[in-house]
């Protein structure tokens, strides 16, 4: 166990040297660092948002919401298809989770006809061919449809995947320094935001769905406060952006949707100077904008975001370029989110914000500092301990703790693994624990020692023999790290990885760099108990 | 030099008088968790957390009163670090998540309108009920999931009587912990969880030093009496037990003074936990093995390979 050779060493000393290396570009600021060659690594460890300050968000796509549309667009498909054929139904509705109808009689045929519609109004968002995506139940003359568990598990995915574009885009739009986006589970999203402790023009960003359509104001009746629920057939009641006492009668038909929209860019409207949102349309969007204008000068044609009526101006003549602006008595920041949101598309479905960390970068920067001076005291009174414990192996121990803190910066710089808060507190538990390989291995020694072994062996047979023992103290260490990992997220999960990382290194230098050290001194000495005085 | 080997304590002469002691401990620590419960903080319990920073000292009376004219519930502020920096906690509001996203704002404006001088807000944290419920049952599965591993590595590397011993200890420590958050009502949040995983970590490794030997001894002396069998093992790892433990509470006391307010209740976890991981492993761990049957007749090849 004392003897080493020479590629051995070689290899122990290359190791260390390499993370000494990676751990070297976190004592330098990053100018410094430019000028230096480029063959020294530049890579810093990477802190996470409670040291650097930002905000931590984490959203959940609203399912219920996708699921209840689509059974909305299933139910006049179904209504259609019912008619068509003439089929008589009653009791028609709508649940959480399915379409329930009444009928005397429900053919095959029209199943089969109901289902191929389905499929093919699915086609587009899916890849399920031509494989059916709906459950027909009949029991008696109740009939129910819901969607099988595959379409709605696909149907949510794909929701997902497209909110998470739409985040990034928005996001994007604002030009926040190096956002993170991910998804995380089924139907969530996790935002990172670096410097930004105050989210709320974010949140409200993301709050919006932004979905946008045009829609022609129902004129054939006005609203009526008293009877507040009731609209005429095809129109629905809508409220207004300006006037919170006012409400709109719209046609529930849409004329032109947002995702007709190729560019929208904030300005002002050069008579009235007011903040306006200038929009342009598609090909098919500037054709059917062009046509229902045509059809409907002098009535009003409502702009309506996200079931909100922002104005309805009245059309004055057909506007046949595709290009429009809307006005809607907003501000100029205003003027530029709705900008971004129609430029960025709608969200499928609306995003629930679940959870919202801020740190400001004052705290961060109290609590590096803290860190450090923590680390430096509790370094300092390990040092000073264990020299006072255990003498010259004691100061062996120290050499090896110091390199040991190098490779944990080391590591974390090349894996770019996040250092927190917590991680600092692991760094700093790790000062005290990984000595203990050390102790162990020094006490076993000591006993070796004391039964009567001379000093070269003693060192060779206190590192076998406290082999075991050692492996068996971290691995159960190393498991309770690595369960936290798993079931942590953020600051938290930065402890485990600091404390895993930790745990590596110090038994790692204690069967090197340490037991190298020890067995030069051993080997250098005459066989007798310098530096180890024992009282029996 | 300190030498604290070549002791001859008797830890299991006392053995009655630790297990009664550890036994009421756990009792009082059931009885503070049931009677008063944890003090749960924002990750388990849902609410919004701000953290403040004023240039004068602000009287907390007044403006915890101010705060709590605004109908969100209980509104909790107190000092945090020092006299300048406060926090402010306001519980969950009722009619789930999207809702608690107002309480940050409200709670804003009516600062930036009470107090006259600049404030700067160093933190703000809201969880939702749905976050917090996940938070809350994943942290006692990973506690659970750790006991759990633990008592399979140390059946798997020792003998069922080891893994038992280990676990009752483990659990002992565990409870304690959580004992001394119900009676001193500090704030249990998401880093408690870190550090009483931690602690099972420390604690285990603690007892499979001293296991470790007796493993060892009962395959170098096997006529001895178990008693005096356990008492050698756990002097013999003495010295070890306390140069780590003091070490690791060095290094935590250091960050307790130093480390700043945010991880102050992570940090004392750990401290309390180091005490009683260490304590466990002597009183507990190892004097439980005198009745639980541990095996005599280890394999005789690998025991005169591991003593030379």
């Amino acid at each position: 166990m004392i003897y080493f050779s020479n590629t051995k060493i070689l290899s122990i000393l290359l190791v260390i040297f390499i993370a000494l290396m990676f751990a070297v570009p976190n004592f330098f600021t990053k100018d410094q660092l430019n000028s230096f060659p480029s063959f020294i690594p530049k890579q810093q460890v990477n802190l996470g948002l409670d040291l650097q300050g930002g905000s931590h968000l984490l959203l959940e796509v609203d399912t219920v919401e996708i699921i209840k549309e689509r059974l909305e667009n299933l139910n006049s498909d179904v209504r259609r298809v019912l008619k068509k054929n003439n089929i008589q139904y009653s009791n028609f509705k709508n649940t959480e989770d399915n379409l329930k109808f009444v009928v005397e009689e429900f053919p095959a045929e029209i199943q089969k006809e109901i289902l191929e519609i389905s499929v093919s109004n699915s086609q587009n968002i899916l890849q399920m061919g031509d494989q059916t995506n709906l459950v027909i139940t009949r029991d008696d003359n109740q009939v129910s449809i819901s969607f099988t568990d595959e379409f709605i598990k696909l149907a949510v995915s794909n929701a997902v995947a497209q909110s998470l574009e739409i985040v990034r885009r928005r996001i994007d739009e604002l030009g926040t320094r190096e956002p993170s986006i991910q998804r995380q589970g089924s139907s969530r999203i996790i935002i990172q935001l670096p410097g930004i402790d105050d989210p709320d023009r974010i949140k409200a960003l993301l709050g919006q769905t932004a979905k946008l359509t045009f829609q022609l104001v129902d004129t054939s009746t006005n609203y009526d406060p008293l009877n507040p629920k009731k609209a005429p057939v095809g129109s629905e009641i809508l409220s207004s952006d300006t006037d919170d006492s006012f409400k709109y009668i719209v046609k529930k038909r849409v004329m032109v949707g947002g995702e007709n929209l190729v560019d929208a860019q904030p300005g002002f409207d050069p008579q009235t100077n007011e903040p306006i949102v200038s929009f342009r349309f598609d090909r098919l969007g500037a054709s059917k904008f062009g046509r229902v204008t045509q059809q409907n000068v002098g009535k009003p044609f409502a702009i309506i975001l996200d079931d909100t009526v922002i104005s309805a101006p009245v059309i004055r003549e057909a506007i046949l370029g595709g290009s429009g602006q809307i006005s809607g008595g907003f501000d100029s920041e205003e003027a530029n989110d709705l900008a971004i949101l129609l430029r960025a598309g709608a969200l499928p479905a609306p995003l629930i914000i679940l959870e919202e960390r801020s740190v400001g970068p004052d705290l961060g920067a109290d609590s590096i500092e803290a860190g450090q001076y923590a680390a430096i005291i509790g370094f300092v009174a390990v040092i000073i301990f264990m020299m006072f414990v255990y003498r010259y192996f004691g100061f062996l121990a120290d050499i090896a703790l110091i390199i040991n803190l190098f490779m944990v910066l080391g590591i974390l710089s090349l894996f770019q693994a996040t250092l927190t808060l917590p991680g600092i507190a692991g760094i700093i538990l790790t000062i005290g624990m990984a000595v203990d390989a050390n102790v162990l291995i020094f006490e076993r020694i000591k006993e070796e020692i004391r039964s009567g072994s001379k000093m070269i062996n003693a060192v060779g047979n206190g590192y076998k023999r406290a082999l075991s023992t050692i492996l068996d103290a971290n691995i159960t260490t190393l498991i309770a790290a690595v369960i936290l990992f798993f079931m942590a997220s953020g600051p938290v999960r930065g402890f485990s990885i600091t404390l895993a990382i930790g745990i590596f290194t110090s038994v790692f230098t204690a069967f090197t760099f340490t037991r190298l050290l020890i067995s030069i001194y051993a080997k250098s000495l005459k066989p007798s108990l310098v530096g180890m005085k024992i009282n029996d | 030099m300190i030498d604290i080997a070549n002791t001859k304590i008797n830890f299991l002469k006392s053995r009655i008088i630790t297990f009664i002691f550890s036994s009421i401990l756990v009792v009082l620590s059931f009885g503070a968790f049931f009677v008063s419960g944890l003090n749960f903080g924002i990750d388990f319990k849902g609410g919004t957390l701000i953290e403040i920073e004023t240039e004068n000292e602000i009287e907390i009376a007044g403006l915890r009163d101010n705060l709590n004219t605004l109908s969100l519930g209980d509104v909790q502020v107190q000092e945090f670090g020092s006299k300048n920096n406060l926090l402010i906690r306001v519980e969950q509001q009722s009619g789930g998540d999207q809702i608690q996203q107002n309480v940050v704002e409200i709670v804003k404006n009516s600062l930036d309108s009470y107090l006259s001088s600049e404030v700067n807000f160093r933190r703000t944290e809201v969880v939702g009920p749905k976050v917090s419920g996940e938070l809350i049952q994943s942290g006692a599965i990973a506690i659970l999931a750790a006991v759990f591993a633990m008592l399979i590595y140390i059946w798997f590397r020792f003998e069922w009587q080891f893994s038992l011993g280990a676990v009752v200890a483990l659990i002992h420590d565990v409870i304690l912990t959580i004992g001394v958050f119900s009676i001193t009502q500090l704030e249990f949040n998401l880093p408690i969880i870190a550090a009483i995983l931690t602690i099972v970590g420390y604690s285990m490794n603690d007892t499979v030093v001293v296991y470790d030997r007796v493993r060892e001894n009962l395959r170098k002396h096997r006529s001895k009496n178990i008693i005096d069998l356990l008492n050698l093992s756990i002097n013999e790892t003495l010295s070890r037990t306390i140069v780590t433990s003091v070490t690791t509470l060095l290094a935590l006391l250091s960050l307790f003074i130093f480390g700043g307010e945010v991880i102050k209740g992570f940090t004392f976890a750990m401290i309390w936990g180091v005490v009683v991981g260490t304590y466990s492993s002597i009183f507990v761990a190892a004097p439980l093995l005198n009745y639980l049957d541990v095996k005599r007749e280890w394999n005789t090849t690998s025991a005169v390979d591991s003593t030379r």
